[in-house]
């Protein structure tokens, strides 16, 4: 039977969880303190996601960048490919939080949105 | 001279959650005093997610966090000064403060909370002998470049310290498009928290070198390496086991310093563990209607805590105004008596914020936050009210990265009429 040891990152707690495996199947999840850690592990033994936070530039605001976010997150081997999809993107100002960047980043599905106006 | 309730110093997260609070508490006259040129503080470079998830039960980033507050400042009418450098506060609380529209003024305030936030511990306190050359940046200053100014400051780079700076920016700089070679921490654990290890480093395969420092710094007008080396148990590099690395750049993420300046300008007590003002239960230094609350206070690992205690420093200097303005009707002007116990920190235990606490005055629940000094396993968080134990929780793992606290019930205080001493505590079992 294999073993993972996991630390959750649902919370600042960082629980140290052990996922036991049989081949693909989740045998156990223990460890952790709440349902989140569970969640978190089976996930993360079969797809780990992140979200992936970066800035773009904007133009005619008051500051040079703005921030921005996967919407929710993405699939881990997909990151790069996130950031690569935001090179050279410049926006016009005013933006708002929540507005869409860029749409389905990398084929994710997933909008990449400002985290801050400008 | 013109006349505020409530003056707050800095607008960040701590400040901003202060101004809130005292609103709600049905204060109304209150001004923030903000040096940058936007409100929110560090949280504008913090791009990040991971804030909120106490407050709001959602994942923020940084400028989102910030935004939430800042609108509820804006919707509630608060004012606030941008650009404006407090320069001064009395001891009798006069403000001085300037900007360049209008210039150097004064204003009376009825009671401050400060929350001025803290700075970064820079190479000048960490006695790394080398030039001083290009390429050494605190993991701050590199974030705001990178984040806010849209600069990387260098391509091959050398973490030191896993300050939880450190560790996001290792990240941030690997998705820029530089290489992070690794991570060095002088301590045998780190002291980020534990999910920014796995997500910042572990993701990205950058190693973290724990009981290891930089001994060397190689670069005349640019950096162009270090030299790594282990350290002993009393952080002594150990002969033999130097390591050089080849870079342009080195990051500090070595440790936040309270930026007291102007409360020990006023008068205010400072503790020696934190670096900032010693406190009672409602935040309040030894200067009566002086507030402290977040960075300035003790640096925190968590804004969702940062804004919790700012609320609480924001709710007692509301009381404390409507109060001074009461006692005033009648004629009397000494703040009502109640006993004061002390919080003694020991076995383990750093400190505590608040380290005194007053019966009458404290709220149904007070909530004590503190440090421990090492990394300990499978222990037990105690207090004790005099000789008798009132809590005993197990705590499966406690490290210095990460702030604990414990709560104290009133109606349980108030049982011990003779009460002379709180301690908080670490045992074995």
């Amino acid at each position: 039977m294999g073993k993972r040891e996991l630390i959750c990152i649902g919370c600042p707690m960082g629980c140290p969880v052990t996922v036991e495996m049989e081949g693909d199947e989740i045998v156990s999840v223990s460890g952790n303190t709440c349902p989140r850690g569970d969640a978190y592990a089976r996930k993360e033994v079969t797809n780990p996601t992140r979200i992936v936070t970066s800035t773009v530039k904007v133009e005619g605001g008051l500051v040079e960048m703005i921030s921005v976010k996967t919407k929710e997150d993405i699939p881990k081997d997909k990151i790069f490919d996130c950031v690569r999809a935001l090179k050279g993107v410049t926006v016009k100002a005013p933006v708002h939080i929540g507005d869409v960047i860029l749409a389905d980043v990398a084929g994710t599905g997933v909008d990449v949105v400002a985290t801050r106006n400008a | 001279m013109k006349t505020y309730d409530i003056v707050i110093i800095g607008g960040g997260p701590a400040g901003l959650s202060a101004a809130v609070s005292a609103k709600k508490s049905g204060t109304d006259s209150i001004l923030i005093l903000e040096r940058d040129k936007e409100l929110g503080g560090i949280l504008n470079q913090c791009i990040h997610n991971g804030f909120g998830l106490h407050t709001f039960k959602e994942e923020l980033t940084g400028p989102e966090y910030a935004g939430r507050f800042i609108e509820q400042v804006q919707e509630l009418q608060i004012e606030y000064k941008l650009h404006t450098m407090v320069m001064d506060i009395s001891s009798d609380k006069v403000v001085t403060a300037m900007n360049s529209t209008d210039g150097l003024f004064e204003i009376r305030a009825g009671a401050v909370i400060l929350a001025m936030g803290c700075r970064e511990r820079s190479r000048g306190a960490l006695n790394i002998p080398g030039y001083r050359p290009a390429g050494i940046f605190s993991a701050g200053t590199a974030q705001r470049l990178v984040n806010m100014e849209g600069y990387l400051p260098g391509r091959k780079v050398v973490i030191l310290g896993s300050g939880d700076i450190g560790l996001i920016m290792a990240r941030r700089m690997t998705l820029e498009g530089a290489q992070v070679q690794v991570v060095a921490e002088l301590m045998p654990y780190s002291g980020g928290l534990k999910r920014n290890i796995v997500q910042c480093l572990d993701d990205y395969g950058i190693p973290l070198k724990l009981s290891h420092t930089v001994v060397e710094i190689r670069g005349k007008e640019r950096v162009e390496g270090i030299t790594l080396a282990q350290v002993d148990e009393k952080g002594r590099p150990v002969a033999g086991t130097e390591e050089e690395y080849e870079c342009d750049t080195l990051l500090l993420s070595v440790g936040l310093i309270p930026e007291n300046e102007l409360s020990g300008g006023m008068g205010v007590e400072l503790s020696r563990v934190t670096s900032g003002p010693v406190v009672n239960e409602s935040l309040e230094t030894n200067i009566e209607g002086v507030f402290a609350c977040g960075n300035v206070l003790h640096v925190h690992d968590l804004v969702d805590f940062v804004s919790e205690e700012a609320a609480a420093a924001g709710r007692n200097a509301a009381r404390y105004v409507q109060e001074a303005g009461s006692r005033k009707a009648q004629g009397t002007d000494k703040e009502a008596a109640g006993r004061t116990v002390e919080i003694c920190a020991v076995d383990g235990v750093r400190y505590t914020v608040p380290s005194r606490i007053n019966t009458e005055r404290m709220e149904d629940i007070q909530t004590v936050r503190f440090r421990v000094g090492g990394v300990y396993k499978n222990c037990f968080v105690s207090v004790y009210l005099d000789e008798e134990r009132i809590l005993h929780r197990k705590r499966p793992v406690m490290a210095p990265g990460e702030m604990e606290e414990v709560k104290l019930k009133r109606e349980e205080l108030l049982r011990h009429p003779d009460l002379k001493a709180i301690t908080v505590k670490v045992e074995e079992v």
